[in-house]
């Protein structure tokens, strides 16, 4: 009865809906955990992209391998190890790179590229179409720094760029 | 000249201040459009409401066949239908048993509890408090996929039965200690079948699973009877429910044929009141017992609070400050997890603090839960000595999972159904 009542109480002063787990751009230096370690085969966590921060580089940090030997889409180029990043010429000197989420494993290669060395506009997010929402992530449970946490159901997305979130 | 390494970490910082525009946003000259974002969402608040009318529905539905139409066979299909769709559909997910952790982690530590959760952890409760564990009897997936394959149950000695059932309760306890202190959702950590209902998640995970589905084959329900936390708080509600299942309506014949049906040797015989004792006796007794329950619960607080020490391991940060640590004796090499949390600013004295204040909140925390374990154990020692009168053969309330097989194994029963078949005819 007591126990019924209390959770009662505490239900009250929650929610309606589950909350559900997601990524902090700001504080996720991409380890490479997040593609190992969800209880699905392929991650829920993909690469994202907010193009309004993208400098459409011609040499982008996320899509070419350090010492690539080409800057071309040859394999051995590509920093994404499942060639999900889609480069399309728009005009000289710029250029488009989009994420096939269906080949994207959330490794965050790309992410620490261009975090690191570009405008930092890809960045990792847990999807929730794929997501199963555990009641406790079991990538939360390993993250080094602690870059998961939970948000509403109704809003549950921790987007670059937006207001009060990651730079 | 300034060496470079001077300058290179200032440099650095100023290169990470700019991070958001190292490289100017594009002046594109023709009209170009970027692609559109997509932020898929996560069902509706619609489709979670059905989500709890579904599973009140089912305990409903339950309830009429276990204690309304007395139907095994209504049951046994309802629980496959729940297990399909609470198990293999909707991967496990939808689940009262975890749902036990964010309950505890909202009443210790007042994190948010959705209201969706506490409905689904509530409900299997409630129906238990008015009809028994007719959650257990067909609703919950982790029960079905055991009954699935409980093909050939044999009967345990009680030697080994009864400190077994000890378990349960030492589990729900450590599992409301450590999501309490917001170490670790244990119930879903060490989750045996769910990994199956997902096909997918670690190897260990989803041996365990098959490991407890083979011993479920003789011994039934495993996980049911010897591990399950939430059957532990069911089982109190269904102690004191207001109607529970019936072997047979009408009076028993003390035949002992549905005690040997029970899969689960949930039925408790009959039992004559108990002989009155000479008082010496009794008083020795008593005086015995009451000596041994504040032992117990003593001896419960002292264990669990040092539980907490090994315990705390489940926690990211505790792990990761043991291999820094070792690192800085130079007895490991960097991890993949020490290697971020250097790059992540976080400072070590920060994890230094998370850790120590963890490791006060388990071991007070045990110190409660362990007493709490111990009031349990005491209680059933007290229960233990007390002879109840039973006429009967009688279901054990706070063991029996309702699910029905002894219907068919009593004689009384099978003579009731087939006068009432005549008089419909
Ligand atoms: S585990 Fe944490 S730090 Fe590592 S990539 Fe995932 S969110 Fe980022
Ligand atoms: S590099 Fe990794 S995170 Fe980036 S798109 Fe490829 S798979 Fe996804
Ligand atoms: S909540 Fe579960 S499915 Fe979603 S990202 Fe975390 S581990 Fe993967
Ligand atoms: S005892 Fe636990 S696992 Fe078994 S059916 Fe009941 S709630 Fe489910």
């Amino acid at each position: 009865m007591a126990v019924c009542g209390a959770t009662l109480a505490a239900a009250r002063r929650g929610p309606a809906r589950r909350t559900l787990w997601q990524i902090d751009p700001a504080a996720c230096v991409q380890c490479g955990l997040c593609a190992t370690s969800c209880v699905l085969p392929v991650s829920a966590v993909k690469c994202v992209h907010n193009f309004a921060m993208c400098g459409y580089c011609r040499l982008c940090f996320g899509y070419f391998e350090a010492d690539a030997p080409a800057l071309n889409a040859g394999a051995e180029n590509q920093m994404c190890p499942t060639g999900a990043i889609q480069r399309r010429f728009v005009e000289d000197p710029y250029h488009e790179y989009t994420i096939r989420e269906d080949l994207c494993i959330g490794c965050g290669r790309c992410v620490k590229g261009c975090t690191d060395f570009g405008n930092g506009s890809l960045y990792l997010q847990v999807r929730h179409d794929v997501c199963v929402h555990c009641e406790e992530c079991a990538i939360a449970t390993v993250c080094p720094t602690q870059a998961f946490r939970r948000v509403p159901a109704d809003d549950p997305y921790l987007r670059k760029g937006a207001a009060g979130e990651g730079t | 000249m300034r060496p470079l390494r001077t300058i290179l970490p200032s440099l650095a910082t100023a290169f990470a201040a700019q991070a958001s525009d190292r490289f100017p946003k594009p002046d594109f000259e023709a009209a170009y459009q970027p692609p559109a974002e997509v932020w898929p969402g996560a069902g509706t608040a619609l489709g979670e409401a059905i989500d709890v009318a579904l599973l009140a529905a089912a305990l409903g539905l339950a309830a009429h066949l276990a204690l309304g139409r007395r139907s095994r066979r209504g049951i046994a299909v309802l629980s496959v239908v729940c297990l399909a769709y609470f198990g293999f559909w909707r991967r496990g997910c939808l689940c009262a048993v975890g749902a036990i952790q964010p309950v505890a982690e909202a009443l210790f530590r007042g994190t948010e509890l959705p209201l969706a959760t506490a409905a689904i952890f509530l409900l299997p409760l409630i129906f238990a408090l008015f009809f028994g564990r007719v959650f257990c009897a067909a609703v919950c997936p982790l029960g079905a996929i055991q009954d699935l394959v409980a093909w050939r149950p044999q009967r345990l000695s009680r030697w080994l039965a009864s400190p077994l059932t000890l378990v349960p309760p030492i589990y729900l306890a450590l599992a409301l200690l450590l999501a309490g202190t917001g170490s670790a959702y244990v119930i879903c950590r060490f989750d045996p079948f769910v990994p199956l209902f997902r096909l997918s998640g670690n190897l260990h995970g989803i041996l365990a699973g098959i490991c407890l589905l083979l011993l479920g084959v003789v011994l039934a329900r495993p996980y049911c009877r010897f591990l399950c936390p939430y059957g532990v708080l069911l089982g109190w509600f269904s102690r004191f429910s207001w109607r529970h299942l019936t072997i047979t309506p009408e009076e028993c014949i003390r035949c002992r044929l549905c005690a040997e049906s029970c899969p689960f040797d949930a039925i408790l015989p009959p039992q004559p009141a108990a002989a009155p004792e000479p008082l010496p006796t009794a008083v020795r007794r008593l005086g015995r017992i009451l000596v041994a329950c504040p032992l117990i619960v003593l001896a419960g607080g002292w264990g669990f609070a040092r539980a907490g020490i090994p315990l705390a391991r489940l926690h990211s940060d505790t792990r990761l400050l043991e291999q820094i640590a070792l690192e800085e004796a130079g007895m490991a090499v960097p991890s993949v997890e020490s290697d971020a949390f250097r790059r992540s600013g976080r400072l070590p004295d920060e994890l230094r603090q998370s850790v120590a204040g963890r490791r006060r909140a388990l071991g007070r925390g045990g110190w409660w839960v362990g007493m709490a374990v111990g009031v349990v154990f005491a209680a059933r020692l007290l229960g233990a000595s007390v002879r109840r009168r039973r006429d009967g053969y009688e279901p054990d309330r706070l063991h029996c999972l309702s699910c029905g097989r002894c219907f068919r194994a009593c004689p009384v029963e099978h003579a009731r159904l087939r006068r009432k078949a005549a008089t419909e005819e």
